[in-house]
């Protein structure tokens, strides 16, 4: 996948890639895109427009059942979007 | 600009379970078909069902289809039809084998056969022993058959628009369904799909429900677009809550939870489904239950400073059934009720979860326009999957159930849809108003200046939905409930768009969808409301029985002035007896 930097300001695209087919999934993706995107650096930017291309059980496994991303490179972002606030 | 148009022999609005199916028939039958998806298709809410999906394969208890359907008419309260239930049991069969063979991964016993998991409301021999009927891929069964099914249609070279929301039918004179303008969300240009047959699976309508365990995509359009080419809605009033959702937030605790011996509790500690369901207790079906925590906060035996949930208590369970055999509830429980299920237990409430009436068909996935039972289905116009009321799930859906429906539908609408276009050759001609009309709705939303916003109104809908036409449901506060929709419905002109971009506007596709929201939210007040009688899922304090002499009848709604009209239930099957009402006992 080839992500240009302009991409990264697109926020309107990727609220819509938040839109998943779990609600899980939808609140916290969507507070995670609302309060913390903006402030990330580009490089977990990056990581976060990656991540949305993962099916949702695996999304799922990493982000509510804290299952190990495989891969480490997304380690960082997964903790960021699990300590987002939505209780 | 020019409005941009394609033609395909066949449109179908849906991704889910029901679309995919469907989809691949045709594909295979070389026709020329269109998928039109708001997400992209494995994104769509099929992803969510980790239960499984039953069919009477007799691997791990015994079984057979004809006590699957027993215990499906059953479940219905008697409202579903059994026709159509006789068929779907017995298709489960061939259905599972089928999909097993395309290389969905069912999880298995030692031999090798399907391992087959035990759930509420099923029976051996016509209501005796717990049967074992559903089928399941490890916890991912809804995300290995869409995953299967999407792979096959890629290759079958069937034609995805992903990322188009459709807005309107479009229709002639005589009715007839010509296709659907559709949006696409990237750029916001609507671009009109002719087809000679369209298809609607598009899903649920869960988000009507403050409250639900739906995912935000699950708003009714495909319903919505239905009622504005002025066809009815059927048994609309049947909303299935399941009993365990996170208080306030509406993820849903599954009933595997209560299966490994979790149980519900008041503020007082008791242990209630004692009083309501001696015999199942915590296990009753899934109305029974729902119903049964309401009552508890009704009268006062709520839990937390607003007394308005219950108790889901599993902290004596060992921590490591907890991690083994339910995972990611604790997480789930952390994450979105800050409570660990390890030390405490979890705040439940009934969430909004499946929708059991829907657009009406008969038993081949043809939209049936009238309330004459006899009449004739609309030609070309097809409805599979949870938007469609076939109707197998009558008055109360069965776990497992729902996964069934949408394959064995959808798979029977493609072969129908197949043999209607090989009769029905040519586009019949479009019909511009049709289209203006939808064009002139989408512009609607361009007016600028000082309103409400898109979230505004859908909370206080939600909300109103939730209080007023709920599981508890009583004629005043109903009927209240209708007044309140339908003043809603009329601030729907108060609402400005806060963003008027093109690409990936967000906020004008929630206006779209509230839009959609608000008629199927007034299809079930107001069906609701008239149906004086207890069954399924609809429960009715002031008229607390099932009443079959006046009610055993299907509800069909217009949005044109309220209007309703009923219809009979279609008693008998296909090639056994029918089975009679009974009262119902827990
Ligand atoms: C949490 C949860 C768990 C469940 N577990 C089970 C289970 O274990 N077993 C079981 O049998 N059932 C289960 N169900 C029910 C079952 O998952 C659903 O009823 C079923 O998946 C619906 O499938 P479908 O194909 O009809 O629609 P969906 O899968 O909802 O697909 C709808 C499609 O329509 C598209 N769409 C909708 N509106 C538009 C529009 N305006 N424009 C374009 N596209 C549109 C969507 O993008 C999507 O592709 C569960 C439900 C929930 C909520």
């Amino acid at each position: 996948m080839i992500i240009h930097n302009s991409d990264l300001a697109d926020i309107d695209r990727l609220r819509w890639q938040c839109r998943r087919g779990m609600l899980e999934l939808d609140v916290l993706l969507e507070a995670f895109l609302e309060q913390h995107y903006e402030a990330l650096s580009p490089r977990l930017k990056r990581h976060f427009i990656q991540f949305l291309e993962f099916p949702d059980p695996v999304i799922h496994a990493w982000c509510i059942r804290g299952e190990s991303p495989d891969d480490d490179e997304f380690a960082e972002l997964v903790s960021s979007i699990r300590a987002t606030e939505v209780a | 600009m020019a409005l941009e148009k394609q033609r395909f022999d066949t449109l179908i609005l849906g991704a889910g379970g029901a679309g995919l199916n469907a989809a691949l028939q045709l594909a295979n039958a070389n026709l020329k078909v269109a998928v039109v998806s708001k997400v992209f298709p494995t994104r769509s809410h099929t992803v969510a069902a980790q239960g499984g999906v039953n069919a009477a394969l007799a691997n791990v208890l015994p079984d057979n289809w004809h006590w699957h359907m027993f215990d499906t008419v059953k479940g219905s309260d008697y409202l579903g039809d059994q026709d159509a239930i006789e068929y779907m049991c017995r298709e489960a069969i061939p259905t599972v084998y089928e999909l097993e063979h395309n290389g969905v991964p069912f999880s298995r016993l030692a031999n090798g056969k399907i391992y087959q998991r035990a759930f509420g409301g099923q029976s051996q021999d016509f209501g005796g022993e717990q049967a074992a009927r559903t089928c399941a891929a490890a916890d991912r069964t809804g995300h290995a058959i869409l995953h299967t099914l999407y792979q096959q249609n890629i290759r079958a070279k069937t034609q995805f628009y992903d990322e188009y929301f459709a807005v309107d039918l479009i229709k002639d004179d005589e009715g007839i369904i010509l296709g659907a303008l559709v949006l696409n969300i990237a750029t916001g240009e609507p671009l009109l799909i002719e087809s000679k047959t369209t298809l609607l699976a598009t899903g649920g309508c869960g988000q009507v429900f403050r409250t639900t365990s739906n995912a935000h995509i699950n708003t009714g359009d495909g319903m919505a677009m239905v009622l504005r080419a002025d066809l009815p809605l059927m048994d609309m009033e049947f909303f299935q809550f399941h009993p365990t959702g996170i208080a306030g937030k509406g993820m849903l605790i599954t009933e595997g939870v209560r299966g490994e011996g979790g149980y519900l509790i008041n503020k007082d500690g008791d242990r209630f489904m004692e009083k309501y369901a001696p015999n199942a207790k915590d296990l009753a079906s899934r109305d029974v239950v729902a119903r049964s925590i309401v009552t508890e906060v009704r009268d006062g035996h709520g839990c937390g400073p607003e007394a308005d949930h219950v108790m889901l208590k599993v902290n004596h369970l060992n921590e490591d059934v907890i991690a083994k055999r339910l995972p990611g509830i604790r997480e789930s429980a952390k994450i979105f009720a800050g409570v660990d299920p390890v030390k405490d237990p979890i705040p439940v409430f009934p969430t909004a979860h499946y929708v059991m009436g829907g657009i009406p068909t008969d038993r081949f996935g043809r939209v049936m326009p009238t309330a004459d039972d006899d009449g004739d289905h609309l030609p070309g116009l097809y409805a599979a999957g949870e938007c469609a009321c076939a109707s197998v799930h009558g008055a109360n859906r069965l776990g497992g159930n729902s996964l069934l429906d949408i394959l064995v539908f959808g798979r029977l609408a493609g072969h129908n849809i197949i043999d209607y276009v090989k009769e029905n050759k040519t586009h019949r001609p479009l019909n511009e108003a049709s289209v203006e009309a939808s064009m002139a709705r989408l512009d609607r939303w361009d007016a600028k200046g000082e309103g409400m916003t898109v979230s505004q109104l859908r909370n206080e809908f939600r909300k109103t939905m939730e209080d007023h036409a709920g599981v508890f449901r009583v004629e005043d506060m109903m009927a209240e409930g209708v007044e309140k929709v339908k003043k809603i419905r009329k601030k729907l002109n108060d609402i400005r768009l806060t963003d008027h971009t093109r690409t990936f506007n967000t906020n004008r596709t929630e206006a779209l969808e509230l839009e959609n929201l608000i008629d199927v939210g007034l299809a079930i007040a107001v069906s609701a409301l008239h149906r004086k009688e207890s069954r399924g899922a609809h429960s009715r304090p002031d008229y607390p029985k099932r009443d079959d002499a006046e009610w055993m009848k299907h509800t069909l709604y217009w949005r044109e002035s309220d209007k309703l009209d009923y219809k009979d239930v279609r008693v008998q099957p296909l090639t056994v007896e029918s089975f009679p009402p009974k009262e119902r006992v827990y």
